[in-house]
């Protein structure tokens, strides 16, 4: 081992602990916020983008990327849901693997990322929604500076007791369409009180966008990550 | 074989290579490509074609850096402007990766003189700069020409990985020959290396940006 080698945090290898990634990813000068959404198929990642689109309208210069399998399918959504200009809107193939994509190769979404800031000077967020995908799927830290994960309830309420890096590592985790949980017989404080306890001080909101189609608390939640504006 | 070949030939270099099936997509998507033999007549077809193709430029990009002449003449030779594309997205995403990995002067002047190279130049390039030869650059070109696409069939077909494993490894021989032939005329200006063509694989490139932009579409290529 070498001598000089020091640990400025310290290091635990138990599977079981979850805590928040050391790696602080410095957004570097100039260049747009970029905020990952991700989760299983169905869960509601591009009705969150779109939420958030509304919610940050005339506040932020922002652009989405999408990795939909469909191509045109979740630009078409964002464009019917009258949210973002379409020339804001970049989709990327991902080639059958969207967790390569957003993970081990994540070059097509950084190209996609530069071409937005290129059209659009001055960009302060890029959403990068992932193709919903399964619950190892997190994105690079070489892509994104923070990433939600989206389960929904309809999804099964033991999800969140599953695990994997994208229930106990995502910055933040999403539990989607709670309005549904009586109709599909899913236990609410099971899903958050597993959440909790596989992630550790990251947080969690619940919330339904039937009942507050602007992700209020989601929102915050993005505005309090971003870095201090400046100009 | 210098292991910047293994490197770049490696399906886990992040080089944006995923996303591209080669046309395997259009095929598979008109029925052409459907099991195990079809997918090697497939296989087969496009080393000899576009793979040959990218094994000679590659070749000759390791010690020829006249880099706007190497672009031009590629593209004389690629007439499909779907597979120009795709090349070029490659050659970019290479680049990305390059540059980290093998920063170096010559790097920067093809990308001064071409920010979005051909994938086959890039390949040369890099190898060059790695201290690696024509025939590594070549035999990386032809390889790459075959497995990304026998990825895709599985992803897209379900077909046996095994199965598929052994397909690529039957054309070795016939890899091995496509890059001797790319090595013995890296030496020719750029004006005068062969130009092997596929008409089939063009219009199959050119059908799968018309037909599938709008629909269900899981490669770039």
């Amino acid at each position: 081992m070498q001598a000089d080698h020091v640990h400025t945090h310290p290091v635990n290898f138990d599977p079981t602990w979850s805590e928040p990634d050391h790696h602080e990813p410095a957004a570097e000068q100039g260049r747009a916020y970029r905020i990952g959404i991700g989760g299983p198929v169905g869960s509601g990642k591009t009705a969150l983008t779109a939420a958030l689109c509304r919610a940050f309208r005339g506040e932020l210069n922002l652009a989405v990327v999408t990795n939909d399998i469909y191509t045109t399918e979740d630009a078409d959504f964002l464009r019917r849901a009258g949210v973002l200009d379409v020339d804001r809107i970049e989709a990327v193939q991902t080639g059958c693997c969207p967790h390569t994509a957003i993970r081990d190769d994540i070059t097509a979404n950084l190209d996609a990322v530069e071409t937005l800031e290129e059209r659009h000077p001055g960009l302060e967020l890029v959403i990068i929604e992932s193709g919903g995908d399964n619950l190892t799927a997190v994105f690079s830290r070489g892509l994104v500076d923070r990433q939600i994960f989206v389960v929904d309830v309809a999804g099964g309420d033991k999800v969140p007791r599953k695990g994997g890096p994208g229930v106990t590592t995502a910055d933040l985790l999403v539990i989607n369409k709670i309005d549904l949980a009586p109709l599909v017989g899913a236990d609410l404080e099971v899903m958050a009180s597993d959440a909790a306890r596989m992630r550790g001080e990251l947080p969690v909101i619940a919330q339904s966008l039937a009942e507050t189609p602007d992700a209020p608390v989601v929102a915050d939640w993005v505005r309090s990550q971003l870095p201090v504006r400046t100009g | 074989m210098h292991t910047v070949a293994l490197v770049l030939s490696d399906s886990r270099f992040p080089g944006g290579g995923h996303v591209h099936s080669g046309g395997l997509e259009e095929a598979a998507a008109r029925g052409l490509v459907s099991d195990i033999r079809s997918l090697g007549l497939f296989l087969a077809g496009r080393l000899r074609t576009a793979g040959e193709l990218a094994a000679i430029f590659a070749a000759a990009s390791v010690k020829c850096h006249e880099w706007s002449t190497l672009d031009e003449e590629l593209d004389a030779r690629t007439p499909s402007p779907a597979q120009r594309e795709a090349s070029r997205a490659q050659g970019r995403a290479t680049v990305r990766a390059g540059r980290r990995a093998w920063p170096s002067p010559v790097l920067d002047s093809l990308v001064q003189a071409t920010p979005r190279p051909h994938h086959a130049i890039v390949l040369g390039a890099l190898t060059g700069i790695a201290g690696g030869s024509s025939a590594d650059a070549a035999l990386t070109a032809a390889y790459l020409s075959v497995s990304g696409p026998a990825s895709a069939a599985i992803r897209l077909l379900g077909l046996d990985p095994f199965a598929v494993n052994a397909q690529v490894t039957r054309l070795g021989e016939a890899i091995q020959a496509v890059a001797d032939r790319a090595v013995s005329v890296a030496g020719l200006p750029p004006a005068d290396l062969p130009g092997p063509g596929a008409p089939g694989l063009d219009l199959l490139a050119e059908a799968h940006v018309r037909h599938h932009k709008e629909e269900v579409r899981l490669f770039a290529s």
